[in-house]
């Protein structure tokens, strides 16, 4: 811990850094940052920062209202956005109660705990989000989304401006050490989407709030709005976070079998059955936004019900087909997340219903063959498939009943989220919208 | 850096704390003939400077301070410490020692003037410098730079780097550097190092990339490999440019390296 200390004070002062930013993250996964000057810093790093976590989502408590921040010096980074004369430099904190235990509203303290739990059962937790996004001409809402150009998948258009944007984001992502696996213009006008290549999750539910960040601040540079709205357009594809996770025993992919058909381990086919099983209670934390659920309909590349397939992309749990001789890679795609969520809780449910799975040897069903759209309702009931929640009140409906997310999101930030969600829900029910307005006032 | 010799042999509690907090070797003379105490405990090249205490007896240490000029191999810079009592004996004696510090004194400040003397003698402790090619890793202040290019890294990047560096040609596995750079508290397990590595060469740029090797199914090597073709005769293994123990992490070393040099020919 001292040489990390050193590390980040010896190279404030080496590159005349003016700022300190501490970043964390609230409940409902926004970025929050304080500043701090250099002189503040030291402290910072051995006491922590204490600030009122009133005003945060999720942090309000009723007894005490202040909390501590302490920077992870791990995840110290210079900001490359910021001129030669302002060199600014960001942390992630944890969040702690005065006297010094783990904030329980702190994401990043949930995943950690769930990772643990991993840990303790000889795994290690490895995720490789898709992180889709649109840019638009600018952020008003009562104008309506309008993007940039009407490119397609795989494009390649010479005068298309968000294109260029993507690819300075891309290039200052690398800058910052974050590494790209690959980056495409998807499939409705204007959207994009940057896959990150796979670490531990908690380094990249930390990365997915910094690229988050640095597609934000690029576009706005560049004079033009991003979003992470899981459905911003009606009639095109909505932004998901389609989400590769594995499990890893040391050097060893512990979901890879190559003697199995589908070149799957049990391990890989009990946490398959594990989100599957758990997949109606994890939806409210990884889409949760009246919005999301606009976004999970049929028709699009958004699952729509809970099965599992190897080529089929309308599946919920999808096993992409793995190259002979690259078992390592071996992997299953969680496809309802959006890019909305918050990557910490969201990891931590997905984790949290896949180990589930392990531990209580859950059984895999038989992999769903087709498209899961093509088939009726009675099909479907007779193949034993059932749907996700298809509004953000079945979510926290069906959340609320949930044992595993209460012992997953612990209770303060169980309570709070779907005390939250479902004051969300109301303020949308009141809400007259321009549907209703564009069917009903010519006509009734 | 070669040790400091201290006088007396009971090195005072103050002195003894100050050359602890500058991380300088130091041995005591042991009492008896000073050239025979000093004989005994040279070292081969000699040494770095002389930390004289005149608190408990100022004749003795002014003549060990004579007897360390006297050398034909001067011992230099000396450091003289004494007592405010003693301030005045120091006339006419400025060909005895280079600097001096009064008691009672704070280690801090006998440290701070330790290390300054030391600097003025070009005997500096730091900086500390790793240099590899275009890599210069600055132990001291934590910076790395690439062909002059400052490098943003995060501590574990740097860190990673660092060990990498100071092992130039030796292969590490996975399981070696997660234990040796990462310790015990991660959440990667052994991928965790590929990451970094992956992050690291996104950092150092297309050109530079190289600096880091993968070693196929072994693991990672910093430059080149211990085991180096002769230049000229066409990638056949030559003499190793190092001890051949140096190889002993990894096995494939030798063999693995030839190949990997005949990708990136030394000439370059």
């Amino acid at each position: 811990m001292q040489s990390q200390r050193d590390y980040v004070l010896r190279t404030v002062e080496e590159r005349g850094i003016r700022f300190v930013q501490l970043w964390f993250t609230d409940v409902l996964g926004t970025s929050k940052a304080f500043n701090i000057t250099p002189a503040e810093l030291e402290n910072a790093l051995d006491e922590g920062m204490t600030f009122d976590g009133s005003a945060i989502d999720g942090f309000s408590r009723v007894q005490e209202a202040d909390v501590l921040a302490r920077p992870d010096p791990k995840t110290f980074q210079l900001l490359p956005w910021h001129g030669r004369d302002e060199t600014v430099a960001a942390v992630y904190c944890d969040i702690f109660n005065l006297d010094g235990t783990p904030f329980e509203g702190c994401p990043r303290h949930t995943l950690r705990r769930t990772l643990e739990r991993a840990r303790d059962a000889g795994y290690t937790f490895f995720v490789a989000p898709e992180v889709e996004f649109f840019y638009f001409a600018d952020a008003d809402a009562a104008a309506g989304p309008r993007p940039l150009d009407a490119g397609s998948y795989f494009d390649l258009s010479v005068d298309d401006r968000s294109s260029e944007v993507r690819r300075r984001t891309v290039l200052r992502l690398e800058e910052m050490g974050i590494p790209v696996e690959h980056a495409q213009h998807e499939d409705a006008p204007s959207q994009h989407e940057i896959d990150l290549r796979y670490t531990d999750a908690l380094t990249m539910a930390d990365t997915v709030m910094t690229v988050r960040l640095v597609v934000k601040e690029t576009a706005r540079h560049e004079g033009v709005h991003a979003s992470f709205m899981p459905k911003p357009m009606a009639g095109v594809q909505g932004s998901g976070m389609h989400t590769h996770v594995s499990l890893w025993q040391g050097e060893h992919n512990a979901f890879a079998d190559p003697s199995d058909a589908y070149g799957l381990s049990d391990t890989a086919k009990r946490f398959m059955a594990g989100l599957l099983h758990h997949a109606r209670e994890i939806t409210a934390v990884t889409n949760q936004w009246v919005n999301s659920y606009k976004r999970l309909v049929t028709g699009y590349e958004a699952p729509v019900h809970i099965g599992w397939a190897r080529n089929n992309r309308s599946a919920l749990v999808r096993v992409p087909v793995v190259k002979h001789g690259k078992e390592e890679s071996t992997r299953v795609e969680y496809r309802a997340p959006d890019s909305a969520c918050n990557p910490y809780l969201a990891f931590a449910v997905v984790l949290a219903a896949g180990l589930r799975g392990i531990e209580q040897g859950y059984e895999l069903p038989p992999e769903a063959g087709g498209n899961l759209f093509d088939l009726s309702g009675p099909e479907l009931r007779e193949l034993g498939i059932r749907a996700l929640p298809t509004s953000l009140k079945e979510a926290v409906d069906e959340m609320a009943e949930s044992k595993l997310l209460v012992e997953t999101l612990g209770e303060h930030v169980f309570e709070w989220f779907i005390r939250n969600k479902r004051a969300e829900w109301r303020d949308y029910n009141v809400a007259v919208t321009q549907f209703e307005l564009d069917r009903y006032l010519p006509t009734l | 850096m070669e040790p400091l010799v201290c006088f007396p042999e009971h090195v005072p509690p103050v002195v003894g704390a100050a050359l602890r907090e500058c991380g300088l070797d130091f041995r005591a003379a042991p009492s008896g003939e000073f050239a025979d105490a000093l004989e005994q405990t040279a070292t081969k090249d000699g040494w770095a400077g002389a930390v004289v205490s005149a608190t408990d007896d100022l004749s003795r240490a002014l003549a060990f301070c004579r007897q360390l000029r006297r050398r034909e191999d001067p011992v230099s810079p000396l450091l003289l410490v004494i007592a405010d009592d003693q301030l005045r004996e120091l006339q006419l004696r400025d060909d005895l020692f280079d600097d001096f510090c009064v008691l009672p004194s704070r280690p801090a400040e006998l440290a701070a003037r330790l290390e300054h003397l030391l600097w003025r003698a070009g005997r500096s402790t730091a900086p500390d410098v790793i240099e590899h090619g275009p890599l210069v890793l600055n132990l001291e202040t934590y910076q790395a730079a690439v062909a002059g290019r400052v490098l943003d890294l995060t501590y574990m990047e740097y860190e990673l780097l660092r060990f990498l560096a100071a092992h130039p040609g030796k292969v590490f596995t996975r399981e070696t550097l997660l234990s040796r750079v990462w310790g015990y508290e991660y959440y990667g397990g052994a991928r965790t190092v590929d990451v970094h590595v992956r992050r690291l060469r996104a950092k150092l740029g297309e050109e530079h990339a190289h600096l880091i090797q993968t070693v196929r199914s072994v693991g990672y090597r910093f430059g080149q490999p211990a085991w180096s073709p002769v230049p000229g005769q066409g990638g056949t293994a030559g003499s190793p440019s190092t001890s051949g123990s140096r190889v002993g992490e990894a096995s494939t070393a030798a063999a693995d390296g030839v190949g990997t040099a005949r990708r990136a020919p030394l000439s370059q």
